[in-house]
């Protein structure tokens, strides 16, 4: 299935000027960097929480506690797939209880993800409050979940797909819109 | 992921690639098992059926911790106090017990070849617990995994494999496994226990123990049924555990990092001294956990493959 | 009643005839062979251009079943088999229940057959009481009653002082003894051949050994008494290279062997299809091709199918817990044409005498020629006849065949017997 590239909505300064923001954003409504921990969703999640993590430290000093969550388990499809998905591992080093967690995913669409990533956290502890932070939000959902950090907004169709490069992946840093 | 089959019937016949994929899957699940939960939704609504015709606590244990961690529904149906006893057959039995729409059988017979007839038969898929002397898939599975764990890599490794090579399944599932993962294989026992022509399965057969464990990365050792002394493979098991017997003593010129395995239970004092089963080189128990995430990779791989 | 075939290849070994004739026959019996016959007034003419016309067909290893199991298969069921698949005559085995080991038992079974035998029906006796290996059966009189052999197949007599006393005491009736030949030790009721696929499935394995340990012993037994040894079903290289040795010495062996293990070797069983375990098991390649060898050089004098029907539920499951035996009737003679005759692996006349000449001669029958005076018994093939093996049509009662679905050109196509169309 090749997909053809229709427009490029984020190049490599908007990318980080948007993690950029996030970061300030997360540390505001924290308080403060201490106490946050970030869950990237693989694999792209996990990379973008590595980031603005980064970010945090330059910003507070201190740097956050970053997991890697793998949410196949919890997904709800399937046996709806010709083969099953692959099964890689949750890396999540320190205690989730009492812990407030901002989940980070590179794109919401329909919410099942987040709903999957957040029955997964829920079976590793107990959080105080869970936040979520996309890079791109392109709307259709089709559970009511909503993000609270936003790197940018992106009306889509449904044929479309956003597809988020990242340097450490993909070789550049780079959001763009295809179509089948 | 290159898994598609409906069944688990053998080794013989899976391709390198698959092998790797449970072994991979199998490292994930296994992180469950150290959580405080130990539970997650991934097969809720399934069914596991262990239909087990030959005793066995440990392995059936093993598949039902595994399913219940995925979230499946477990049903155990052992041959004692059921339809077998009755006469009922093989075929009327998976039968009836199609009819109750398991999505997964676990099976384990005594006769070589029972699963692939029930797979033959039955629409869900089927999973090879042990027939016979023929195959123990998962087994050999947690074997290889152990064995990565360990070392880091399988191919181009020394296994020996040490005793009853010809009434044992374990063996039979190692050989094929491993040789698909590019390990050296190595059997040695007495003659009477090595199997026709064994040779040609691609392994080395050595009847001096010393001489097939001396460069050794890993030995297996199998485990000695007492009716082998009835059947006249070998005079007695006090000659057989003081030449194939592993001790300390016998390790000592053997690789400082070699691995002790064995598919259990341990027939302490026959094929292995006390001394050895608990010393560092032994990984046994080590294959025991792994047993459940090679297992509970298994079941999620065949429940999502129905094969149409 | 007369009856002319006309226009057949005749293929008559034991009177050297290979060429297109007519056949005169009369009152049950050959009249005459030759070109371009007169049929008389009223005669039946059957037009045989392009056909096979040859001796009538005898299986000297056929498990009837009756009395006893009669839901596996009938005196009825099995000599329609018979007739389908070619065969004017069979002899049947005596592990019957009760087993064929007292005149009683004998009569029994030559009653039923004049009443529901399709085709001629030779008793085999037993040698051991009960087939139970200790005790001689009474072997005059059942060879008064009409025995043709005596044999335990099914078991081995494994008690060699009691074969030897077996041997000679039916010195006198003519009648040949028929050895199953397996050492109950060595093959330790293993379900298949020991060998490399034996290991590779887990399945128990009886070496070749087993087979020719005993065959060893027969021929030595035979050679002490003078006996006529007939091993049935040989399945290896080295009972056939023993046979042939012997034979060589001037001892009085001979031997059998069955299409499957002419056809198919221990590899069929990797599908673990019960369908595929008899005794003596399927071979490795190396035993195969000793066999058809020893076929073709009269090692071998003939083809006998060791028909043994069983029951569907007796034969699914676990490859080790299924009964033995393949049924053979209706698959021998297409199998035989398509895989033997039509690569040129065995000329016809060859393969027609192992099926006709061969087991009149050691079974004493008469029949096997289509000399005049013979009975009229007569087998004739199209060799252009397509077919595939399809169980559910069979005339046996059992639908045992390691053979289901098997494709091939050349088959039976009229039986005779006494001159009157048997074919069902």
């Amino acid at each position: 299935m090749s997909a053809r590239e229709k427009a490029q909505v984020l190049d490599e300064t908007g990318l980080d000027r948007a993690l950029t923001r996030i970061a300030h954003e997360i540390v505001e409504q924290a308080g403060g960097g201490e106490g946050v921990a970030l869950v990237g969703i693989k694999t792209r999640g996990v990379t973008l929480a590595e980031r603005i993590a980064a970010k945090i430290a330059a910003i507070e000093g201190t740097k956050p506690a970053v997991g890697a969550l793998d949410i196949t388990l919890y997904r709800d499809d399937l046996g709806l797939k010709a083969a099953q998905p692959i099964v890689r591992s949750t890396e999540i080093g320190f205690p989730i209880k009492g812990r407030t967690v901002v989940l980070v995913d590179d794109v919401l669409f329909t919410g099942r993800t987040i709903r999957a990533a957040m029955d997964a956290l829920m079976d590793l502890g107990r959080p105080r409050i869970i936040r979520l932070a996309v890079l791109m939000d392109r709307g259709h959902r089709e559970l009511p979940i909503r993000p609270d950090y936003v790197g940018k907004n992106l009306p889509t169709s449904r044929r479309e797909t956003v597809a988020v490069m990242l340097r450490e992946h993909d070789g550049v840093d780079r959001v763009v819109i295809q179509e089948e | 992921m290159s898994w598609k089959r409906k069944d688990l019937l053998g080794m013989r016949d899976l391709e390198a690639s698959e092998i790797t994929d449970v072994l991979d899957t199998a490292v994930s699940m296994k992180e469950i098992a150290s959580r405080e939960i130990k539970k997650v939704p991934t097969l809720r609504g399934k069914t596991v059926v262990n239909l087990f015709y030959e005793s066995s606590t440990r392995t059936r244990t093993s598949f039902e911790i595994a399913g219940k961690w995925l979230s499946a529904d477990v049903i155990n149906f052992s041959a004692s106090g059921s339809s077998a006893d009755k006469g009922e057959s093989l075929l009327d039995t998976a039968r009836n017990i199609e009819a109750m729409s398991p999505d997964v059988v676990v099976v384990r017979h005594k006769a070589s070849g029972a699963p692939a007839l029930l797979a033959r038969h039955l629409r869900c898929g089927v999973v090879n617990a042990g027939d016979g002397a023929h195959e123990h898939p998962t087994q050999a599975l947690l074997d290889l995994m152990t064995i990565r764990e360990k070392k880091g890599h399988l191919e181009g490794l020394n296994v020996t494999i040490v005793g009853d090579v010809t009434h044992s399944r374990v063996a039979r599932s190692d050989i094929f496994g491993m040789r698909k993962m590019g390990i050296t294989v190595t059997v040695a026992g007495p003659p009477t226990l090595i199997p026709a022509q064994c040779q040609e399965l691609g392994v080395k057969v050595s009847h001096r123990l010393e001489e097939a464990i001396a460069s050794a990365d890993v030995i297996m050792m199998l485990r000695l049924q007492h009716e082998r002394m009835e059947g006249g493979f070998i005079p007695s098991i006090r000659e057989y555990s003081r030449v194939w017997g592993l001790t300390l003593a016998k390790l000592k010129p053997c690789r400082p990092d070699v691995l002790i395995m064995h598919p259990g239970p341990v027939n302490r004092g026959v094929e292995l001294s006390p001394e050895v089963a608990d010393s560092p080189f032994s990984v046994i128990l080590d294959q025991v956990g792994n047993g459940v995430a090679v297992r509970m990779a298994v079941l999620y791989l065949l429940a999502g493959s129905k094969g149409a | 009643m007369s009856l002319l075939i006309r226009g057949g290849r005749v293929v008559d070994p034991a009177g050297g005839t290979d060429a297109v004739a007519d056949v005169l026959i009369a009152d049950g019996r050959i009249q005459k062979v030759g070109r371009g016959l007169k049929a008389p007034a009223g005669a039946e003419t059957i037009d045989a251009t392009s056909k096979v016309v040859c001796p009538g067909f005898i299986d000297m290893h056929v498990h009837l079943r009756e009395p006893g199991f009669e839901y596996k298969e009938t005196i009825a069921s099995g000599t329609r088999a018979a007739a389908a698949g070619g065969f004017t005559g069979v002899a049947c085995m005596a592990n019957t229940f009760p087993v064929n080991d007292n005149r009683a038992v004998t009569d029994y079974i030559l009653a039923r057959a004049k009443v529901e035998g399709v085709v001629r029906v030779y008793p085999i006796g037993a040698v051991t009481r009960n087939l139970e290996g200790t005790q001689l059966a009474e072997m005059a009189e059942q060879a008064e009653a009409g025995c043709v052999a005596f044999s335990d197949d099914g078991k081995c007599v494994m008690n060699a002082e009691l074969y030897r006393r077996a041997m000679e005491y039916a010195l006198p009736f003519g009648t040949p003894i028929i050895s199953h030949a397996e050492d109950c030790h060595l093959a330790h009721a293993a379900p298949m051949n020991e060998g490399l696929v034996s290991t590779e499935l887990g399945l128990s394995g009886q070496p070749g050994a087993a087979e020719d340990v005993m065959v060893a012993r027969d021929i030595i037994l035979a050679e002490l008494t003078g006996a006529h040894l007939h091993i049935a079903h040989i399945s290896t290289a080295g009972a056939v290279r023993l046979v042939r040795e012997a034979r060589a010495r001037g001892v009085r062996v001979t031997a059998e062997v069955t299409p499957h293990h002419l056809v198919l070797t221990d590899e069929a069983v990797r599908s673990y299809d019960p369908n595929c375990k008899m005794a003596p098991p399927l071979r490795t390649k190396r035993d195969v091709e000793a066999c058809l060898e020893g076929l073709i050089d009269g090692t071998i004098e003939c083809v006998a199918t060791d028909h043994a029907p069983h029951a569907t539920s007796e034969k699914e499951g676990e490859f080790a817990e299924a009964a033995s035996g393949v049924v053979g009737l209706e698959t021998a003679v297409p199998l035989l044409l398509d895989r033997l005759v039509r690569p040129g692996v065995v000329d016809l006349p060859t393969l027609v005498a192992r099926l006709s000449t061969g087991p009149a001669r050691l079974l004493n029958l008469p029949g096997g020629s289509l000399a005049p005076g013979a009975p009229a018994d007569v087998t004739i093939l199209d060799l252009e006849r397509t077919w595939t093996v399809d169980p559910a049509a069979f005339h046996s009662r059992s639908r045992n065949t390691p053979f289901a679905g098997f494709t091939g050109i050349g088959a039976p196509w009229m039986t005779l017997v006494g001159g009157v169309k048997v074919t069902p």
